[in-house]
């Protein structure tokens, strides 16, 4: 059926008519636009519910127009204080995973060593095992070892999902770059430490960036893993769940968009900053 | 790959073994420890009291057995939602895929800046989004039952529908991406020559870019089909008691019945069939390069 439906989706009507193929573009564009649509349709509505007045616990359907949650967005100190520990988890857990992840990727690049079709194998198995297992995994080995779960126990399930994340981000970054340069450095008389800070660390600093970024993101937005060995402890995913389940405020979506326009300004910073220095 | 370490500068031997040590230590205790603690849980038997529950190891193989008689349904709709889900991500991915890929021009880094864009949401807001726009009140059901298309029980929040859209969306994007990856890679020149000889849009759809993008088809099924099969927030949220999956039934059996073995059997058959079906799949398609 998908076959089919694909082959539909990039054939224009049969060359008869000259310029025909044009109705198929305009099809395949359009086709486009309402995918592009549908992945901000729940966007548009979490947008537009954080100026929802809702009159009961839920924030689901529309009852009317208030500036008011934008005026208190930390009105609920359990939501503030969840997302102020979600940063800090995400932080550490990103810290700790950048260096281990960083050095892998760098020796996978660099170095040839025995094993190391193995180790580029084995970096793939945490992306491809199911989120419920790998948390469902880590409780056992904690209740194994009798220790309690909460903030520690998320911060060391965070670091094993984002290592894998790190490693091949900052490995793709730095595939194709001219490492000559390195020895360049040397045959012009700098040292070994003047050319890693002078040479390779700016020429690999961008994949780091990028994937510490991918980590944080990755570590706020963690759900399912983290729920399995929280214990008694909230994060801000978690506290919308326990929302879910007894009362939506509508802060939860304030502070949902804010998170998006900060992205999205950063992602306009970024593409800005990328196309200056191309230009340079 | 070659001439990857062809410096001329002489490297220790020992020295890539020193940079990948820290990473595959923290990995090997906890990533792949924990699955041999996963499997002794589930062939362990729970014993003492209700408040001082105690884990034995004794190869009891009837949790296994307990996991296939018990959660049959639950197996069976789990694999038929996931694939479900991945079918419609790919139908719906490589129309947007492929404009970005050939046809936005100078647009191609906003459009994708787009696509990612939604993604900065956490997951679970997004899925209380779909909760209003699925709503029984709200106007996707008005339409849809005004032009006759809603399905059978007139209405599409707790629904099997509302669970595999919401598993759609929320792994979309891991089939745009790649599938945009592997469709950027083909030369335009390819697509022309095969015109130039003479082969109809169709044809030269078929013969050339689709197998040029299987690549990305492969990466991007795999990366929505393992994660939908493991969820249990759509279901929770969109679904209704009959549309639990398995997911839903290893985190109830941990977190709230704290039947250890039983949710660790589970478990356990969920990887067991996730890995089989990579397996098969992989090996039908051919691609070996999947990275």
């Amino acid at each position: 059926m998908t076959t089919q439906a694909m082959t539909a989706v990039g054939t224009a009507e049969p060359k008869t008519v000259k310029g025909s193929p044009k109705w198929g573009d305009l099809i395949l564009r359009i086709a486009a636009g309402l995918v592009l649509l549908y992945l901000f349709l729940p966007i548009f509505v979490i947008v537009l519910f954080s100026f929802n007045h809702p009159q009961g616990k839920f924030n689901y359907s529309w009852q009317g127009f208030t500036l008011n949650n934008w005026a208190h967005p930390f009105k609920y100190p359990a939501l503030t204080d969840a997302l102020k520990l979600s940063i800090n988890i995400a932080a550490v857990s990103t810290a700790i995973a950048l260096v281990l992840g960083t050095l892998l990727a760098i020796a996978l690049v660099r170095q040839r060593f025995r094993g190391r079709t193995a180790v580029d194998t084995f970096l793939v198995l945490p992306l491809t095992s199911p989120e419920v297992v790998i948390g469902a995994a880590l409780l056992t080995l904690f209740l194994d070892l009798g220790w309690a779960a909460g903030y520690t126990t998320i911060v060391i399930a965070h670091v094993a999902f984002e290592i894998s994340f790190i490693a091949m981000t900052v490995r793709a970054r730095m595939r194709g770059f001219d490492w000559t340069l390195e020895d360049a450095s040397m045959d012009l008389g700098a040292s070994p430490a003047r050319t890693f800070f002078k040479v390779t660390l700016p020429l690999i600093i961008p994949g780091i960036v990028a994937a510490g970024m991918l980590s944080f993101a990755l570590s706020l937005d963690d759900f399912i893993i983290t729920y399995f060995v929280s214990g008694s402890t909230v994060t801000y995913p978690l506290y919308v769940n326990a929302a879910v389940k007894a009362a939506v405020p509508p802060q939860i979506n304030v502070l949902a968009t804010a998170i998006l326009v900060i992205s999205l300004i950063l992602l306009a910073v970024g593409t800005l900053y990328r196309r200056k220095r191309i230009e340079a | 790959m070659a001439g990857v370490a062809s410096s001329s500068r002489q490297r220790s031997k020992i020295a890539p073994y020193l940079m990948i040590l820290p990473a595959l230590v923290y990995l090997g205790i906890f990533f792949v420890v924990p699955f041999f603690s996963l499997a002794r849980t589930s062939l362990s038997s729970m014993g003492g009291s209700v408040y001082l529950p105690t884990l034995t190891f004794n190869w009891d193989f009837s949790n296994y057995l307990d996991a296939f008689s018990h959660y049959q349904d639950q197996i069976i709709r789990t694999f038929t939602y996931a694939l479900v889900a991945t079918l419609l991500c790919l139908l719906l991915a490589f129309p947007l895929a492929y404009v970005i890929a050939f046809k936005a021009g100078r647009y191609k880094n906003l459009i994708l800046g787009l696509v990612i864009l939604p993604f900065f949401v956490t997951f679970l807001i997004r899925t209380i989004a779909w909760k209003t726009i699925l709503a029984d009140d709200g106007w996707v059901v008005s339409l849809l039952g005004s032009v006759g298309l809603l399905p059978g029980e007139g209405r599409l929040l707790s629904t099997s529908w509302a669970v595999i859209g919401g598993l759609t969306y929320n792994w979309i994007i891991f089939m745009i991406l790649p599938l945009y990856v592997s469709l950027e890679k083909i030369d335009p020149r390819l697509i022309e020559a095969s015109k130039d000889l003479y082969s109809s849009n169709r044809r030269s759809f078929t013969k050339v870019i689709l197998p040029l993008s299987m690549p990305g088809v492969l990466a991007g099924s795999l990366l929505v089909f393992i994660p939908a099969s493991g969820d249990f927030i759509n279901a929770d949220y969109l679904g209704s008691t009959q549309t639990t999956m398995i997911g839903n039934v290893i985190q109830k059996q941990f977190l709230v019945v704290k039947d250890y073995p039983a949710a660790a059997a589970l478990s356990m058959v969920l990887m067991a069939i996730i890995l089989v079906g990579v397996l098969l799949y992989t090996r039908a398609l051919g691609t070996e390069d999947l990275v």
